[in-house]
């Protein structure tokens, strides 16, 4: 089953577009990344940037019309899921790609057990029987820390908190053992302590589990702890792409460097935080330029008449701006020719 | 609060961060605070939930009781007349009992007072409240079948459009319009009168079938606003991203979101379907005789209102109890199901 070289997922200039009143809405525009088995990705960037969309067609949940695949392949394990039928990729899902969802809150069905919504995937994709695949979901509940999971099993959405939920969806998505979790933003409409322990919960599970990760957020600490790779999207596109560590230590886009200058320091002194200014911009109407050159403190002329280009600073690290090599070596890095 | 008993470890248990491998959170942390594992967990399923606020809803559960009991009644009744008093509601005595056979209630041949027909009896000097009775079986039937007909057209076909959305949804509802627009009754007497059949068994299932034909209609119309609103939720896509089918998803995960509605609105579809087929009777296009309906006992009656107003008044005022029974009850489940709609 295993590539050669251990890559699971491959993107290649995605482009998902939607049709709205508003006129062409170009939400991914030409994204392309590379996920090895056991790894975890992390795709940073502000709303509306195409964190969620990009995760949704590689699954290819759009919702069609208005949404639209218009290029692009997502080749998982040497096959791309964007020429597979619909059948096909239903089978994939869940089985094979599993997904968490922001809002623990809503996405479990009001009106059905626990049981019943984690044995319909075994069901489904394992073809457990009845029996069977109760017997799962208390091992999955017993797996993800729900205490007393065979009393729990059967109890309804609402009578679980927020954390738990949480965990409920994990245990439904690793229930058939996925090659690849992708993770949308799953602690935002969790508290803080919560969040903490949902991630170790990610990140354990991971380990033991093998599975590879994407884990999108808006929250640069989370990536930090949990990733291996980090994407930061802005306007659809990719702005930079690196090495965790790389990134952190040495961004080579205004906009990663902006990002990071935003994250409050709790050791500095009292004072005002650092923001972009500025908002992110309409997607429907981009100018021809750099998407970002309006809020860049580095803006030059080149910026807002020419696209950037997508200028490789090392083997594993490109970012997409006019001057990713002086920005790269401000940072301290040293960019390879 | 009181309503949705919370355990009260929830946020404890949550505290159980997973420092070591999450294999295993030991009992004790699973129980802290609690004694029994078992007892903290049992909440209130929200069927509960609304039988206990119906229970609570005097005018409802007086509804229940009488529409419970009229069944009930309108089952045995018969069989119990016919083994206490050894007829059955078209036994026709025979021609020797005086001219005059229809017997005020509690009146015996020869004006005494007697049990056997606590209702009198109709112009054949069959008894009243064997006829009572059997009609009342006949209008349950007619307005459960059809609602049941309701029920599955309309739930599957509005739950259909709603989710697949788009041209199609567009395409059924203009049909739905289309068939609105016509009026139902007239749709009814047509069916019934171009197809009459001879029996009057056949004449009862084409009258199931031509109000059941009709009356899915609004079902439709609400299950597609439920599930219009509910196919954008969260746990949809989620249900989705796990592969389940479209099928599936719509019978199984989105048609129970929309039982609240639809048995409120089944529950008030069948009084409704109820007043149609004695209407239909009434006129003569629905239950022939010897079978009887309210409906077409209360035609029977009103011819002879001014001598024999007994004819009218049994049947009128049971029909009118359990169709008042049947909106109480109808009323009590909405508040039931759906208490931020209540305006009390």
């Amino acid at each position: 089953m295993s590539n050669s070289n251990g890559t699971l997922l491959e993107v290649k200039d995605l482009r998902t577009y939607f049709d709205t009143d508003d006129g062409l809405v170009k939400a991914v525009d030409g994204i392309s990344f590379q996920l090895k088995r056991g790894e975890t990705l992390g795709i940073v960037g502000e709303s509306g940037s195409g964190k969620s969309v990009t995760n949704l067609s590689i699954i290819r949940l759009i919702p069609s019309p208005p949404g639209k695949i218009v290029s692009g392949e997502v080749v998982f394990n040497g096959q791309d899921l964007l020429l597979l039928s619909a059948e096909a990729v239903r089978k994939i899902r869940g089985r094979r790609i599993a997904m968490i969802f922001q809002d623990p809150m809503t996405s479990l069905n009001p009106y059905m057990k626990i049981s019943r919504q984690l044995m319909e995937m075994t069901e489904l994709h394992l073809g457990h029987t009845r029996a069977q695949a109760y017997e799962h979901a208390i091992k999955m509940l017993d797996t993800v820390g729900i205490p007393d999971a065979r009393a729990r099993v059967d109890n309804y959405p609402h009578e679980f908190s927020g954390g738990m939920r949480q965990r409920v969806m994990i245990a439904m998505a690793l229930s058939c053992e996925p090659e690849l979790l992708i993770a949308d933003e799953p602690t935002t409409a969790l508290d803080v302590t919560i969040q903490a322990q949902i991630l170790e919960l990610i990140k354990e599970l991971k380990q033991s589990t093998g599975t590879s990760v994407i884990l999108i957020t808006h929250d640069l600490g989370v990536v930090a702890g949990m990733t291996d790779h980090v994407i930061v999207m802005y306007a659809g596109k990719v702005f930079e792409q690196a090495r965790t560590k790389e990134l952190f230590a040495k961004p080579g886009n205004p906009y990663t460097k902006g990002l990071l200058r935003s994250v409050p320091d709790p050791t500095a002194e009292q004072g005002k935080l650092y923001q972009i200014p500025g908002l992110p911009p309409d997607v429907a109407h981009l100018k021809p330029g750099c998407p970002f050159a309006p809020r860049c403190d580095r803006v030059q002329d080149i910026c807002r008449n020419e696209f950037p280009p997508l200028v490789q600073l090392n083997d594993d690290h490109a970012s997409l701006c006019h001057f990713a090599r002086e920005v790269y070596v401000e940072s301290g890095g040293t960019p390879a020719t | 609060m009181e309503e949705h008993p919370r355990p009260p470890t929830d946020e404890s248990v949550d505290q159980i961060t997973t420092h070591e491998p999450a294999f295993h959170v030991s009992p004790e942390m699973a129980v802290a605070g609690v004694d029994s594992p078992t007892e903290f967990v049992r909440g209130t399923s929200l069927w509960k939930d609304a039988w206990r606020r119906l229970l609570k809803n005097k005018l409802a559960v007086f509804g229940l009781v009488v529409v419970v009991l009229i069944t009930l009644a309108s089952v045995l009744g018969p069989t119990i007349i016919k083994s206490a008093f050894g007829f059955t509601p078209d036994y026709i005595p025979s021609n020797d009992v005086k001219l005059i056979k229809s017997f005020p209630p509690f009146t015996g041949p020869n004006g005494e007072f007697s049990w056997t027909h606590p209702m009198g009896t109709d112009n054949a000097g069959r008894d009243q409240l064997a006829r009572v009775l059997q009609g009342g079986q006949i209008s349950l039937f007619v307005g459960i079948i059809a609602t049941l007909v309701s029920l599955v057209i309309g739930v599957s076909y509005g739950a259909i459009a709603g989710y697949v959305g788009g041209r199609v949804d567009d395409l059924m509802m203009r049909f739905v319009d289309v068939l609105y627009s016509l009026p139902y009754v007239i749709v009814v007497i047509v069916l019934l009168s171009m197809f009459r059949s001879q029996t009057p068994r056949g004449q009862l299932i084409l009258l199931f079938v031509s109000l059941g034909s009709v009356s899915w209609l609004t079902m439709a119309r609400i299950v597609r606003g439920q599930v219009l609103s509910l196919k954008n939720q969260e746990f949809v896509l989620a249900a989705r991203a796990t592969g389940v089918s479209t099928a599936r998803i719509i019978f199984r995960h989105l048609v129970p979101n929309t039982l609240g509605p639809v048995i409120v609105y089944a529950t008030l579809t069948i009084p409704q379907i109820m007043l149609t087929e004695a209407f239909l009777s009434y006129l003569g296009f629905g239950v022939q005789a010897p079978l009887a309906s309210w409906g077409s006992l209360a035609a029977d009656g009103i011819q002879n209102i001014a001598i024999f107003p007994w004819q009218l008044i049994f049947p009128g005022v049971t029909m009118a109890l359990t169709l008042f029974s049947l909106n109480f009850l109808g009323d009590g489940l909405r508040d039931a199901l759906d208490p931020q709609m209540r305006t009390v």
